[in-house]
């Protein structure tokens, strides 16, 4: 079996997030690989890990800088990697367009995917991708066994969750609940310093562009800050209370 | 023609719903409202929505009894072709935006994904959307015949229904057989008003200290002030509290008129579900804990103290 992860590189969580003439400046900013995809590569790994014979491929699109990316998910034990260069912003619908012709390219069974990115805080690109290979999907998933050909869990939908059985092959999106992502070991490391980490351009793809970003910006709302000391708890509870009741008006 | 597709649930329009319907009629193209309700069974929904709409388009069969993305973005892209849609309006929900990407790729359309707002001038659609964890307003357009919006759940006002009942046709669907076969299903159930509906929620951290301390502590509070509960995820991974009320991130995304965290550090992952907060209050013993960066009031101290006394004040 041949499983690929798309991988997203992205603003670490805790970094602040700077806004220049209007863009996003990721620049000196600590940039890691998006959480929701280490979930799928740490399925896939487990995946191979439970025996069956499975290669974990990968993939990666935009800026050079993606394969510190990639090679953190080869050091996690991934077997090798697919980087599309460009610096080209790709929303996930052309984005999908790249990743469905690679999966093609290298017959893939399983294609793993984020369930939400964190730098778009978009849930499209496991669809998208499904829709352009003419797969199943199933999204939010947070337990997953393979039996064969069958992939059988559990996914969060709009109301709670459900069990799910799919015929492989097919396209994942993960959630919280799938294992913990591992931490790379210096041997792998090392190891992977030697693995393959191919390099594509952009142009054979054909994508289409649709949408622009004009701007960003960070609108943080305004607070009112008032915070009150409680060494004395009930008068400062009662405070609260008071300006909670008759300054905010927000509580009976 | 705009065409929107009806969210529902339990025989009732869901209030994406009527949130999609302000957000079609503000968009500022012509061309009629035209809703699409899929569904077994949905007479009661299709006659709701009929006050809402300028025409109703409906499929009820029992292939759609149950939601799947493949069927449902089938549908509506052949509709969508069918009735020369220009806009496609999808429910920003979890099952709207899994299924709306493939109806964005079936149509060779872009997708304007969860947005806050969308306007159109001639051919172009502009919008606003949050990224980066909630943290940033990106604006975006899209410029193309066909283009799919799923509006994010809570932006846009409900609309008002009319005393009119629209035109309802039957739309006969080609589709195929579902692929995913769902074996079991798992509601969600709140002990008292859901989170998505509260207008207040009181959620609890790590820093309640346990299951007992979240009961004694958040759910005693939220009893008093006949709010929603809300937890963090650490909460959850500790088991004290069920999935279906953590909020964040990979939960859910709450924007009650006050938000009450108590023993919550204020991780970027919990803020991006529940930031925009109209007020937010925050109890923890840390001055220097991230959650009072977004707290319009609050008090730092021990949660053990300070709720039990916020609950005496309550009464007073
Ligand atoms: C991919 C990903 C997705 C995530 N999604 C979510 C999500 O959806 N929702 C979410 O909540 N998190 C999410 N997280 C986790 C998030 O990063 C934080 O770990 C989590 O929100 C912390 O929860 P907490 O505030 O309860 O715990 P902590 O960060 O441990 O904070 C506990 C707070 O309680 C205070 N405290 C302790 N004892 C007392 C006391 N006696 N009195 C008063 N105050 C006290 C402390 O000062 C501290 O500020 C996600 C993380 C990742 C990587």
């Amino acid at each position: 079996m041949r499983i690929l992860t798309l991988i997203r590189q992205v603003l670490d969580a805790e970094e602040t997030v700077h806004i220049r003439s209007g863009e996003i400046d990721l620049n000196g900013s600590k940039l890691v690989v998006d959480t929701m995809d280490e979930y799928g590569v740490e399925q896939a790994l487990r995946i191979r890990d439970s025996g069956v014979d499975v290669e974990v491929v990968a993939l990666a699109v935009g800026p050079e800088r993606n394969q510190e990316a990639l090679r953190t998910v080869l050091s996690m034990g991934a077997d090798r990697a697919i980087h599309v260069m460009t610096e080209l912003a790709l929303d996930p619908i052309p984005l999908s367009k790249v990743a469905a012709q690679i999966a093609q390219q290298e017959r893939i069974d399983l294609i793993f995917c984020g369930g939400q990115q964190s730098d778009w805080d978009s849930h499209a690109l496991g669809a998208a991708t499904a829709e352009r290979l003419q797969l199943p999907q199933v999204t939010w998933v947070s337990a997953l066994e393979v039996h064969g050909q069958t992939l059988t869990g559990r996914h969060d939908v709009d109301d709670g969750s459900e069990m799910f059985s799919v015929q492989l092959p097919a396209v994942i999106t993960t959630q919280q609940g799938l294992g913990e992502p591992r931490y790379p070991t210096v041997p792998n490391i090392i190891r992977a310093k030697k693995k393959e980490l191919r390099i594509e351009t952009l142009d054979q793809f054909h994508v289409d562009l649709k949408l622009n970003v004009l701007g960003a910006a960070v609108q943080a709302k305004a607070r009112l800050h008032k915070i009150l000391d409680g060494k004395d708890a009930p008068a400062a509870a009662a405070e609260l209370v008071e300006l909670l009741r008759n300054e905010a008006r927000v509580i009976p | 023609m705009i065409l929107l597709v009806v969210e529902h649930a339990r025989g009732n329009v869901s209030k994406s719903t009527y949130e999609m319907v302000t957000c079609a009629r503000q968009l500022g193209r012509e061309g009629p409202v035209t809703a699409l309700v899929l569904g077994s069974g949905i007479m009661a929904v299709v006659n709701e929505v009929a006050l809402l709409a300028d025409q109703v388009l409906v499929s009820d069969r029992a292939d759609l009894a149950q939601y799947d993305s493949e069927l449902w973005s089938a549908a509506v892209a052949q509709v969508a072709s069918e009735g020369d849609a220009h806009t496609i309006l999808i429910g920003g929900s979890r099952s709207g935006r899994e299924y709306s990407p493939r109806v964005a790729v079936k149509l060779d359309a872009p997708l304007l994904e969860d947005v806050i707002s969308v306007t159109a001038e001639e051919g172009t659609l502009s919008a606003e959307r949050y990224t980066n964890l909630a943290r940033v307003t990106e604006r975006i357009t899209a410029r193309a015949p066909v283009t799919v919006i799923t509006p994010k759940q809570g932006a846009f006002a409900a609309a008002m229904p009319g005393t009119h009942a629209a035109e309802q046709f039957d739309v006969d669907l080609d589709l195929t057989a579902r692929r995913v076969q769902i074996t079991e299903k798992s509601a969600e159930k709140f002990s008292r008003i859901s989170l998505a509906e509260a207008e207040i929620v009181v959620a609890g951290g790590r820093g309640v200290g346990s299951a007992e301390g979240f009961r004694n502590l958040v759910d005693e509070l939220a009893d008093r002030l006949g709010a929603a509960v809300g937890a963090t995820r650490a909460v959850v991974d500790a088991g004290w509290r069920p999935y279906a009320e953590q909020v964040g991130q990979t939960g859910k995304t709450v924007q009650p008129k006050v938000y009450i965290a108590i023993g919550i550090s204020g991780a970027v992952q919990h803020l991006s579900g529940m930031g925009r907060s109209k007020c937010i209050v925050a109890v923890n013993r840390d001055a220097d804990a991230p959650i009072f960066k977004v707290a319009d009031y609050g008090i730092v101290g021990d949660v053990n103290q300070i709720v039990p006394a916020i609950i005496a004040a309550l009464s007073r």
